[in-house]
């Protein structure tokens, strides 16, 4: 029964029989959509006398907001930090299979690379809406080079910079394109840092701070500078110490300004960080925490040697390391593994573990106001969630582009 | 007048809900023929509290109604006594309410019929009580300036109207309402007293609605209730009832 068409011609798709993640709880209600956006019911019934043209039973599933993984290395065999030819096919190749790990948004991250990677591929990457071909894609992450040497961890020395001599320029002029990038990851104890950070932030670039021997003083500066997100909290960066927490300590600093917040990325794959570190970040600061997959291009292949930028990683079950090495090196956990590792971890609510990885990513990127909830007027990119948090289905802009087939593939 | 007294608030609620269940049932709607629930309205639209997020969040979102078919007063019509005088033919052309769902309040009054309507009043703009706004003010975050002054509401001469009447009442603090109602005379200080004049009301309500009651008032139809019970058991389907329909039970009156 279509609606007095006073406002739209579209049909109308309402889901039924299902538990949404609304105001931060698990209801009992509908889901409309309408027009790739969900739909207040309420308006539609009152002012357009309208109702669903098309209703789906939902069969008690969890319709949560669709993932949103603001750290991906690449995966499936494609390396997002390789100037090859078909670069285009394969994040195209990426933002398709994530799908089934309930990822509806992402922003293809980039290791420490010569500036020659950079001209090449950064050009390359659209800001595009996601559907059937694949997630959507936010913008990218440049990991790097402004990092310490000290806190490198897989990324190569020799390709490691600093911008003290022309600050700003020598960062454009290291990447040379940055229309497209949305998050760039630095160390703050890096001379002229505060002028960087600054100018990134005015040009609406999320800062984040990582692979750092900063102290706590520095990290804060920074964070009045514009920082807003700590890249993989706890790994590459000085260790938690009482009297001087370092990076560590902005999770509960109180010289944040006043109506912000620190967001800080959390590798919940079981291996990057200890569960008991995880709980006493989570307590820190909850509302803080957004989870990461930090995957490589090993990520959702069979074990052996991979490539990450200029490095070779070697890849065992969940473990990956730089090739002969200790150190670790990105993961190959997907997002929803994250999601139930992470929920399993800290015993948190389900509310709560869907939450790190859909509001958060979107708070921190400001883009909460379409993306990452299932208010109305948001895009609808959602997920059909089993009780045990595994994806069942993919929905972009009100869209099916993902089902789990009944043989569990 | 049936008085029913169940002894709690999810009690008395069930079996209203089970008699209007099976009220809709027997009357057999389809299309053309209505079945028209009166219900009492009240604040503004656009409001977080307004009926129509009210009727929506409790009522509409969990039933199939069409949008159609739904008739809210609308608080911001231009010309608020051509909305209630169309209001009122609208339910002319419904064939009439079949069953009017109401409650009291503390004063009294049914919909916002404040003591002092005229027990023949229709349809029309109503200035509120100070009872009734303190009452509202909890809608507002308690600020008194906040909450309307004014509503549309069917008039107590319109509730007359509907061949059946039922008024829910519970809590202690409405005992004395009740008690007016229908232990003392008609009276449009308390307007709900009017229905003593209707031929088909029924009154459901709990154990403390009835504390102000005389205990013989309560004792005869607490009596009733093997007889009043066979209203709501069996529990009809829509489904039984298509086959039969010719043989639809009206329910006995007084």
């Amino acid at each position: 029964m279509p609606s007095n068409k006073s406002v739209s011609d579209a049909p109308i798709v309402q889901f039924t029989n299902c538990r949404i993640l609304r105001d931060h709880q698990l209801q009992r209600e509908d889901l409309w959509v309408r027009e790739g956006k969900i739909l207040n019911p309420e308006k539609l019934f009152f002012d357009e006398k309208g109702s669903a043209d098309i209703q789906l039973d939902c069969k008690d599933s969890i319709i949560a907001p669709g993932f949103i993984d603001v750290q991906i290395n690449g995966g499936f065999g494609v390396d997002f930090s390789l100037a090859t030819d078909d670069f285009k096919s394969g994040i195209d190749l990426v933002s398709q299979k994530i799908l089934s790990h309930g990822v509806t948004s992402f922003c293809p991250t980039l290791v420490t690379s010569p500036p020659s990677v950079y001209h090449q591929v950064l050009p390359q990457i659209t800001v595009r809406n996601g559907g059937a071909h694949g997630a959507g894609i936010l913008g990218a992450h440049l990991e790097g080079p402004f990092i310490s040497k000290e806190k490198k961890g897989a990324h190569p020395e020799h390709c490691l910079r600093t911008f003290e001599a022309g600050a700003f320029q020598d960062l454009l002029a290291t990447y040379g394109f940055l229309d497209c990038v949305r998050i760039v990851t630095l160390a703050p104890e890096m001379r002229r840092s505060s002028e960087v950070i600054r100018e990134l932030t005015k040009r609406g670039i999320c800062v984040s701070l990582g692979h750092s021997v900063a102290n706590l003083s520095q990290a804060e500066e920074a964070v009045q500078h514009g920082a807003t997100f700590i890249t993989h909290l706890f790994n590459a960066m000085l260790p938690f110490h009482h009297r001087d927490p370092g990076i560590v300590g902005l999770l509960t600093s109180d010289k944040i300004p006043a109506g912000r917040r620190v967001f800080y990325g959390m590798i919940s794959d079981g291996i990057h960080t200890n569960p008991a570190a995880l709980r006493i970040a989570h307590r820190a600061h909850p509302k803080g925490l957004v989870l990461v997959t930090d995957a490589i291009a090993g990520m959702g292949l069979a074990p052996g040697r991979h490539t990450l930028g200029q490095q070779v990683v070697e890849i065992d079950g969940l473990n990956t390391y730089i090739a002969g090495t200790k150190t670790l090196s990105g993961s190959v956990a997907t997002m929803d593994t994250c999601v139930r590792h992470f929920q399993e971890a800290t015993g948190c609510s389900v509310e709560t573990a869907l939450e790190a990885a859909s509001l958060h990513p979107a708070q921190l990127l400001g883009i909460e106001h379409k993306k990452g909830t299932l208010n109305y007027d948001s895009d609808a990119d959602f997920l059909m969630l089993n009780d045990n948090l595994c994806v069942q289905a993919t929905y972009i802009a009100g869209e099916e582009v993902w089902r789990q087939d009944a043989s569990g593939m | 007048m049936k008085l029913i007294i169940l002894e709690n608030y999810s009690q008395a609620s069930e079996w209203a809900a089970k008699y209007i269940r099976n009220r809709i049932v027997q009357f057999g709607p389809g299309p053309g023929r209505f079945f028209t629930l009166g219900l009492p309205t009240g604040l503004p639209r656009d409001h977080p509290e307004s009926y129509h997020s009210f009727m929506w969040n409790n009522f509409f979102k969990h039933i199939d109604i069409s949008p159609e078919n739904v008739h809210i007063l609308d608080g911001n019509a231009p010309d608020l006594q051509a909305e209630c005088d169309a209001f009122e033919e609208k339910i002319k052309a419904a064939g009439g309410i079949e069953l009017f769902v109401g409650g009291i309040g503390p004063d009294g009054h049914i919909a916002f019929n404040e003591p002092g309507s005229s027990l023949v009043s229709r349809t029309r703009v109503k200035t509120l009580a100070m009872d009734t706004i303190l009452a509202n003010a909890r809608f507002f975050d308690g600020d008194l300036s906040k909450v309307p002054t004014m509503a549309l509401t069917v008039g107590v001469g319109t509730v007359m109207d509907a061949r059946e009447v039922m008024i829910l009442i519970t809590g202690a603090h409405k005992a004395f309402a009740l008690y007016k109602a229908i232990e003392d005379g008609v009276n449009h200080m308390w307007t709900v007293s009017a229905f003593q004049q209707h031929p088909n009301t029924v009154f459901v309500c709990d154990e403390d609605a009835t504390l102000e009651l005389k205990v013989k008032t309560v004792k005869y139809f607490k009596g009733l209730m093997l007889v009043h019970n066979k209203l709501v058991e069996p529990l009809y389907s829509m489904k039984e009832m298509g086959a039969d329909r010719s043989q639809s039970k009206k329910p006995y009156s007084d």
